[in-house]
C-alpha cells in the first residue's frame, strides 16, 4: 500500500468525502452520534504524511466546515488546528508506541476537539446541550479504529521498507 | 512549528471575535460559501435524484388519485377564497374608517430546502436561494401551514435559515382568539415552542392558535405559528408555563416560501438590526 509518499489522490478524496459526510443528512436519533469525520481523517493523514498534511490543511478544512455548518468562522478551524498541532508533536513517536496507546491519545485529542467547540459555543452565547455534546467522541473512536487497521498495515509496510 | 501554530491560532481567534462582534465578514463568508457550494450540491444530489425518480416512476393510478385529491382541495380553497375576498374588502373599508394603514400584499418565492445537515444542536437549514434571488437577512420563511423561520445568513446561491424552534429564536406572537400579545421562544426541539412571558392570570387556553403579531417587523402579520399544547399555572411564580406545538411541518418540509412584504422591502436593513435585538 503506497499510502505515504507520492500519492495525492487518496488524501484529497478522503478529505472531500469527510466534508460531505459531515454535511450529509442522517436520521434524527443519529445526529448526536455523528462522528467527527473531518477530525478523524485529518488526524489520520497528519500521522501518515505529516510533511504534507499539517496545520494549514487543518485551518483550511476547518474554515470549510465552519461555512458548511454555519458555525462561527474559525471555530472548527481552531479546534482542528489545536489537535493536529498536538498530534504532529507526537508523530515521531508513533512508530514505537503500541496501537492501544495511540488510540488512547486519539480519543483524548477528539475529546479536546469537542471541548474547544463546546467552549467557543459557550463564550459566543450559543445554546447547546451539555450531555449530547460528547457523544461524537464515542462514534469517532469507532471510525478511528477502522482507520487504525489501515494505519497498522501501512506501518508494517513502512517498517519492512526500513 | 510552535510559532506557526501560535500565529494560526491567533488568526482563528481574531476571525471568531470579528465574526461574533460585527458582520464585517459577510464578504469572506460569501466567498467561502461559493467554494463549498459543490459539496452542498453533491450531498443534496442523491435526495434530489431520489425525489425526481419517485416522481417519474409514480403509477398512473396514484397520479389520478392525487389529481382528484388536489382538485377537491382546490375547490375547497376557492370556496374559502370567495369569502376571503369579501372579508378583505370589508377589512379595507373598516381600516379606511379607522384611518389605519392598509395591510400589504406579499410577494413570495418558492425555495427548496437542501438535504444538508448543519449543526445538530441548532435548528437550521440551507435553502437553494441566495443573493442572486434577492434574499436578505431577516427574511421570513413560511410553508403551506404557517411560519417556518427566518433567514440568518445569505450566500450568492444559498441562504441559511433559522427555524422558529431554534433555541436562539424568538418570535412575537398573538393569541388569535383574544389578541393577547407575547413572545414564543424556540426550545431546540423541532416540535415545541415555549411562551415564558405569559402571566398566571392571562387568558390563554389549550388549543389556542398563536399567530404572528407583526411586531418586530420580520414576520408578516397574522400567519399561523403554533397551537397551545399545555398551560401550567405556577402560583408561586409570576409567569405560567406554556408549551406550544408549531403548525408548520418543520421536520417534513422540502419546500418553503420566502416572503417579501412591502414594508420589509423598503427597510430590510432596519429589520436585520431588529432581528439581532430580538434574539
Amino acid at each position: 500500500m503506497a499510502l505515504g509518499v507520492g500519492n495525492r489522490i487518496w488524501p484529497a478524496l478522503s478529505l472531500l468525502a469527510a466534508l460531505m459526510l459531515a454535511a450529509a443528512p442522517v436520521p434524527g436519533w443519529f445526529t448526536a452520534f455523528r462522528p467527527e469525520w473531518v477530525a478523524v481523517v485529518l488526524l489520520f493523514w497528519s500521522l501518515v504524511a505529516p510533511e504534507r498534511f499539517g496545520m494549514l490543511t487543518a485551518v483550511g478544512m476547518g474554515l470549510a466546515l465552519d461555512v458548511l455548518t454555519g458555525a462561527l468562522l474559525g471555530q472548527h478551524a481552531l479546534a482542528l488546528l489545536l489537535v493536529v498541532y498536538l498530534c504532529q508533536r507526537f508523530q515521531p513517536r508513533i512508530r514505537v508506541i503500541p496501537l492501544a496507546q495511540l488510540t488512547l491519545m486519539i480519543v483524548m485529542l477528539l475529546a479536546l476537539y469537542e471541548f474547544v467547540l463546546f467552549w467557543v459555543d459557550g463564550i459566543a452565547d450559543r445554546t447547546v446541550p451539555f450531555v449530547e455534546r460528547w457523544a461524537p467522541i464515542l462514534s469517532s473512536t469507532v471510525v478511528w479504529l477502522v482507520a487504525l487497521t489501515v494505519l497498522d498495515r501501512w506501518r508494517r509496510v513502512a517498517h519492512a521498507r526500513i | 512549528m510552535g510559532i506557526v501554530f501560535a500565529v494560526l491560532a491567533m488568526a482563528c481567534i481574531a476571525l471568531m471575535v470579528v465574526d461574533h462582534r460585527e458582520s464585517h465578514l459577510e464578504r469572506v463568508r460569501q466567498v467561502l460559501s461559493v467554494a463549498v457550494h459543490p459539496i452542498r450540491v453533491a450531498v443534496d444530489l442523491p435526495f434530489a435524484a431520489w425525489q425526481s425518480a419517485s416522481h417519474s416512476l409514480t403509477a398512473q393510478r396514484e397520479l389520478l388519485e392525487e389529481n382528484e385529491r388536489l382538485r377537491r382541495d382546490r375547490l375547497n380553497a376557492n370556496f374559502q377564497l370567495q369569502r376571503l375576498a369579501a372579508l378583505e374588502m370589508e377589512n379595507a373599508r373598516l381600516r379606511d374608517l379607522l384611518d389605519s394603514p392598509a395591510a400589504h400584499d406579499h410577494r413570495v418565492l418558492v425555495a427548496e430546502i437542501l438535504a444538508v445537515d448543519l449543526d445538530p444542536y441548532r435548528q437550521r437549514f440551507n435553502v437553494n436561494r441566495g443573493l442572486a434571488n434577492g434574499v436578505f437577512v431577516g427574511q421570513a420563511l413560511l410553508d403551506a401551514n404557517g411560519v417556518v423561520g427566518q433567514v440568518v445568513d445569505v450566500g450568492p446561491f444559498t441562504a441559511e435559515a433559522m427555524a422558529i424552534t431554534d433555541a436562539d429564536h424568538a418570535l412575537p406572537v398573538r393569541v388569535n382568539r383574544n389578541g393577547l400579545r407575547t413572545v414564543a421562544l424556540g426550545t431546540g426541539d423541532n416540535n415545541r415552542l415555549r411562551l415564558p412571558y405569559v402571566t398566571n392570570s392571562a387568558d390563554i387556553e389549550v388549543g389556542d392558535l398563536l399567530v404572528s403579531s407583526g411586531l418586530g417587523g420580520v414576520f408578516p402579520l397574522g400567519f399561523p405559528v403554533a397551537h397551545v399544547l399545555e398551560v401550567r399555572m405556577r402560583p408561586g411564580q409570576s409567569f405560567a408555563e406554556v408549551i406550544a406545538e408549531p403548525v408548520s411541518a418543520l421536520d417534513r418540509d422540502r419546500e418553503v416560501l420566502l416572503v417579501w412584504n412591502a414594508a420589509t422591502e423598503t427597510s430590510a436593513v432596519d429589520d436585520a438590526s431588529r432581528v439581532s435585538e430580538l434574539q
